[in-house]
């Protein structure tokens, strides 16, 4: 039997403070210390506009992330020859509407909106969507096992390509 | 500054030069001319018979501007309608893809059958003897064939028939689907992205082997880690000199009609049939088995070509069937002359096992798509020309590469050079038209 969670303690506030420092991170492209807040088994998954369901193991998805290749994305963007990101865009991720949907053991469900904006070369990207995490309490504090971020938008036709991280 | 058409483009085989003046990307007037002279007249990729297998199923598109619907009528034809309803405009299908039993219009309630026929007209007494409803059926686009699964449509009734238009092309969509042994159908979920350039330069790009290497350094470093961590788990030894063999290996072929392929042994795994540490180990008896059913059907020669080559083909003017890490239909079409939409769709075997689909699907999205870790890049590169071009002095680009050999290699520009002789034969001789 599972004892009370560590997850029950955890309030929408402290999830809210945990996605402001993740999009910080990312707006400063602090991208090593953005990995750390991942778990091991971590999956980053970006569906395709026209399948916002899409399941990565039958569909085309868009971004399809184990930790491994959330690793490989940052060394990539790290690169001066990840030449979409080189020099870097400026962006801002806001994280809105939050909402912690269940607390079972150690692990919370949260949804959330964003709207992350990216600025280059005099041209401005606007994506906008949903956030699903699904976040675990470690003793280190909150890591993501999960994050699916939905586009609200019907197509890339505005914002080219998802160069950066959302 | 007046041109004539030949003046925009220098193809001298005796000097080996290949120049395309770059009005030809940045020009209203050019643009308006290749929608009549190209768009208007040869065939269009449309979609894929997979995407419709039963009666009423429909997608929506968009080809060279014009809104069509492909669907499929009851008795399994395969129609290409003008999205417009004929009473006075409005679109019929209004979502992306479904399944209806007839088409409905929302705006009066015109209703027609999934063959276009008119049978619904609210109140149709109020219409005068001459209203005539055979005549008021959704629009066929004049023309639609397919090729092996793949939709075509052209808006010239005069058009050659598709299979001659495709002249060596078809050679290599046989290959792609061939190598599937049996049928292949489009996964859900497409790639729609828009690119700030000129529709050429992306058919230049897609067999473009040369960028490979500066564009896409850091995809290739990635497979190359990748690959050398899966031969270090499985106690091999390394190997090198994947992204070398690239550089000197297949070749650049020109199809006709303006098509042409690039074809090499790239440094990555194929679901059919190459095999790479990343698959694992027990994926390697498996492929080898693929490859032995295809030597037996179709012999060393060609099953050697299906399993082990990577092909990079553009079917002149806007498709690129690319047959890589995986298999991918791309069509993109012009919004102004420095901007394109593109649709990126991916092809695979329907009786594919689930662990090498969950591998293509793998090595799609990691290179290609507008998250992968190259595309991207090419979407920068595309731009940045587009921007440069608008250093309106600086007027030529060069495309010359490879043009002293007799059989130009992948990374020549052989292709670039094909795409743009069709194009200059289309677009007609001797026609003033304002350069910029």
């Amino acid at each position: 039997m599972l004892q009370t969670g560590r997850a029950e303690a955890v309030t929408r506030s402290d999830v809210e403070e945990f996605l402001y420092r993740e999009a910080r991170l990312l707006d400063t492209w602090q991208l090593d210390a953005w990995t750390e807040l991942f778990t091991e088994d971590a999956r980053y998954v970006v569906p395709a506009n026209d399948k916002p369901d899409g399941n990565p193991a039958c569909d085309q998805v868009i971004i399809d992330d184990n930790h491994a290749r959330i690793l490989a994305r940052v060394t990539r963007l790290k690169s001066r020859h990840a030449h979409r990101e080189y020099p870097y865009s400026r962006t801002r991720h806001q994280v809105t509407n939050v909402l912690v949907i269940e607390r079972e053991g150690d692990t919370l469900t949260v949804e959330a909106a964003f709207t992350v904006w990216r600025f280059r070369n005099d041209r401005a990207d606007t994506y906008v969507g949903r956030y699903d995490y699904l976040l675990t309490v470690s003793d280190a504090g909150l890591r993501i096992r999960s994050k699916r971020v939905t586009m609200d938008m019907n197509s890339l036709n505005a914002a080219g390509s998802v160069s950066i991280i959302l | 500054m007046l041109h004539a058409m030949n003046d925009l483009i220098v193809d001298d085989p005796e000097r080996c030069v290949f120049r395309v003046h770059r009005s030809t990307m940045t020009s209203e007037a050019i643009l308006a001319l290749e929608r009549e002279r190209i768009f208007s007249a040869v065939w269009l990729y449309l979609g894929h018979e997979s995407e419709i297998r039963n009666a009423g199923d429909f997608v929506r598109r968009s080809v060279a501007g014009r809104p069509l619907i492909l669907t499929r009528s009851k008795t399994g034809a395969i129609n290409a309608f003008y999205n417009t309803c004929t009473h006075r405009g409005a679109t019929i299908c209004r979502r992306d893809a479904g399944n209806a039993s007839s088409l409905q219009c929302f705006y009066h309630a015109w209703t027609f059958d999934l063959d276009g026929n008119l049978i619904g007209v609210p109140d149709a007494q109020a219409y005068g003897p001459a209203f005539d409803r055979s005549a008021l059926g959704l629009r066929r686009v004049a023309r639609v064939e397919s090729y092996r699964g793949l939709v075509f449509v052209s808006f010239n009734p005069e058009v050659e028939p598709l299979v001659d238009y495709l002249a060596g092309a078809r050679e290599y969509i046989d290959l792609a689907l061939d190598a599937a042994d049996g049928e292949m159908e489009v996964i859900h979920g497409s790639n729609q992205y828009g690119i700030r350039a000129n529709w050429k330069l992306l058919a230049e790009n897609s067999a473009d082997g040369y960028r490979g290497l500066p564009t896409h350094e850091t995809y290739f470093k990635y497979i190359a880690s990748l690959e050398e961590d899966a031969r270090r788990k499985m106690g091999a030894i390394s190997s090198n000199g994947a992204a070398s063999s690239y550089l000197s290996t297949g070749r650049g072929k020109s199809l006709g009609n303006g098509h042409a392929v690039s074809e090499k042994v790239a440094p990555w795994g194929r679901p059919i049939a190459k095999w790479t540490p990343l698959f694992g180990a027990e994926a390697k008896p498996k492929l080898e088995a693929i490859v032995a059913r295809l030597t037996e059907k179709y012999g060393a020669e060609r099953a050697q070509m299906m399993t082990q080559t990577s092909r990079n083909m553009v079917i002149f003017p806007n498709l690129v069937l690319n047959d890589i890490m995986a298999v991918t239909l791309r069509t993109f079409e012009p919004v102004a002359p420095g901007e394109m939409r593109v649709t990126a769709w991916q092809l695979a075997p329907v009786n594919e096992s689930p662990e090498m689909r969950a591998a293509r699907l793998d090595n799609f999205l990691t290179f290609l798509g507008p998250g992968g870790f190259a595309t991207p890049d090419d979407l920068e590169a595309l731009e940045s020309c587009q921007q440069g071009f608008a250093a309106r002095e600086v007027e030529w680009s060069d495309i010359s590469r490879g043009m002293h050999l007799n059989e130009p290699r992948p990374l020549d520009e052989l292709q670039m050079r094909t795409f743009w002789r069709r194009w200059r034969d289309l677009m007609g001789a001797r026609v003033p038209v304002l350069a910029r």
